[in-house]
């Protein structure tokens, strides 16, 4: 009976290992073909160079376009999730009813829950034709509308995040304001807010992740054209979007195309991985403060 | 004795000045709201009209095609369910029994901290980075090549996080009366969570489960890096075979030019949504009736 007890244990805990392997053979299947990778690309090259041609017959291995078109595509998101999703955040959690609030939530929830190869062809088919009426200049493929597609996908978790924030501000320090004659507006903006200062900024870091980590908007409506430039309006290609050009052809196994996926999904991974960390950090931060 | 005879008529401004803000503040809020559940009325509105006129049962039973009109998605219908239910039976036992693990027998320990924390990143690296681990693990240094069984393993060990951590929420729910009534009578451990605290999780399970699937049948981009795109022109047979699934067939036909294949692209959104919807509907039912009988 105790050895069945103890057996179990052991069990359990060996499935709860694996999500450590999980980490450890993402880590470990980049590095090997990263380093693999550097060995015969000088990591300067790799990481300063301005030109980014590995499929071309004399091949160039800058990643700065990859990493500048990731970074633009991502700041157009956060400049549409961020104002909208802090202000619906602050609506839901400061004045909506109870009626607006089990009406809205679901909604948001779809939202963010619609696959990101629909947004893609949204992207691409409605948001793109209709900038076009008003921006003639705007190429078929662009980083303009897809990163404002994306800022509606991560608006949601822009907004849930924010609002479980806002939630956790003990509700004496808003009965305070109030007792002071403040507005709702000004209890919202100016105690509120600031009290919950630390879970907002984790929930806009996660999202700027996300946005960064996001692959089937930018690879169906950004084009692929890897270019060094801080202009919108013309194709552009991700880091993520590259990733998935080369997956789509048939690269064999052991080559430096093959591998080049390796070492720009490590720039990411890590990238992504240091957002993270300082996310729950700032989580785990806000959430001592208020307990 | 009124507002008025109490203060000076700047106070009574500078009040009536704060008031209009507030209104204004709460309008433009509102308004924001408005803009973002309207992009997912044009999102759907457009979809629906691009892709309505499409659907058919020729259409949901059919193979690929060249030509567009005669296109259908039985292939990737079938592929992407049964991936999925590859996936849901790989990764929900690990799942519930890490989560079980993490809540009822470890909760203090540091090595419980470090997978909470451990589990808490994982879920948020881009489901890309799972593709390349995928590529390099099971496609290629286990050798399972471009089959069905790669792609679930990918996407089973992607939705692990989320699978984990509702369960946890589940498990967190049941009252601790229950374990100690179980305890009372003389049960064991692992007596306790197994006729008493699971049975009791099972909705709230259940309902991650739903969830966390119903995220991995949209993602398109870890199969792709897979390789899953290689033309699949036949529903998948068996766990070796190659396979597409129903997002990928959807991006393939969304990066045609030809505006009759991009209808394809819309009617496959249509079914996969519905989908979806289906999936979430039986989620929330669960929830609902779950909260119903508890209370």
């Amino acid at each position: 009976m105790k050895r069945f007890e103890f057996l179990i244990e052991w069990a359990l805990f060996l499935c709860a290992l694996l999500s450590i392997g999980t980490t450890a053979g993402i880590i470990l299947v980049l590095a090997v073909e990263t380093f693999a990778f550097l060995r015969e690309v000088p990591v300067t090259d790799f990481l300063f160079g301005t030109n980014w041609t590995p499929l071309f017959a004399t091949p160039s291995f800058g990643v700065l376009p990859l990493v500048v078109g990731t970074v633009m595509v991502s700041a157009i998101a956060m400049a549409v999730a961020l104002p909208m999703g802090l202000l619906s955040a602050i609506y839901l959690s400061e004045y909506a009813p109870l009626g607006v609030r089990r009406l809205v939530k679901p909604v948001l929830e779809i939202l963010a829950g619609v696959p990101t190869v629909v947004y893609g062809y949204f992207a691409l088919l409605f948001v793109t034709p209709l900038f076009q009426r008003v921006l003639p200049d705007l190429a078929g493929f662009n980083a303009l509308s897809p990163g404002i597609v994306m800022g509606i996908m991560i608006l949601p978790l822009v907004s849930s995040l924010s609002e479980d924030a806002m939630q956790g501000v003990p509700r004496g320090l808003r009965e305070g304001a109030y007792a002071l004659g403040a507005t709702k507006m000004q209890t919202s903006l100016r105690v509120v807010l600031p009290a919950a200062f630390s879970g907002i900024t984790a929930a806009c870091i996660l999202a700027a992740s996300r946005a960064i980590g996001e692959t089937m908007i930018v690879a169906i409506a950004a084009g692929q054209q890897p270019r060094l430039t801080s202009s919108p309006m013309v194709p552009i290609e991700t880091m993520t979007a590259y990733i998935v050009q080369v997956s789509l052809g048939d690269t064999p196994q052991g080559t430096l195309e093959y591998r080049t996926i390796f070492a720009v999904g490590m720039l990411l991974f890590l990238g992504t991985f240091v957002l993270n960390l300082v996310s729950s950090w700032l989580r785990a931060r806000f959430r001592e403060e208020y307990t | 004795m009124t507002d008025g005879q109490l203060l000076d008529a700047g106070s009574r401004r500078a009040i009536a000045r704060r008031r209009f803000l507030d209104v204004l503040f709460q309008a433009l809020a509102l308004l924001i709201l408005c803009l973002a559940l309207g992009s997912l009325a044009a999102l759907i509105a457009d979809v629906w009209s691009d892709g309505f006129s499409r659907l058919s049962w020729d259409f949901l039973s059919g193979f690929p095609s060249r030509r567009a009109a005669d296109a259908g998605i039985w292939h990737a219908l079938s592929g992407s369910m049964f991936v999925i239910l590859v996936t849901g039976v790989l990764a929900v036992p690990v799942g519930v029994a890490s989560a079980v693990y993490l809540e009822e027998y470890a909760r203090r320990s540091l090595m419980a901290r470090i997978i909470e924390i451990n589990i808490t990143n994982l879920a948020a690296v881009p489901s890309i980075i799972y593709g390349l681990l995928g590529l390099g693990l099971f496609v290629r240094a286990m050798g399972m090549g471009r089959s069905v069984l790669a792609g679930a393993s990918t996407l089973a060990l992607l939705v692990l996080p989320v699978i984990i951590l509702s369960t946890r929420e589940a498990l967190r729910a049941v009252p601790p009366s229950i374990r100690e009534g179980s305890y009372a009578l003389g049960a064991s451990k692992w007596q306790t969570v197994w006729y008493q605290v699971l049975p009791v999780a099972l909705p709230g399970i259940l309902t991650g489960m739903i969830l966390a699937l119903s995220r991995a049948i949209g993602e398109t981009a870890p199969l792709i890096s897979i390789g899953a795109l290689t033309f699949v022109a036949f529903a998948p047979d068996g766990l070796w075979s190659p396979f597409t699934v129903l997002p990928i067939q959807i991006f393939n036909w969304v990066s045609r030019p030809q505006i009759e294949f991009q209808a394809n692209a819309a009617a496959g959104i249509l079914v996969l949504l519905a989908l979806l919807l289906t999936m979430n509907a039986a989620a929330i039912w669960l929830r609902d009736h779950y909260q119903k009988k508890l209370t």
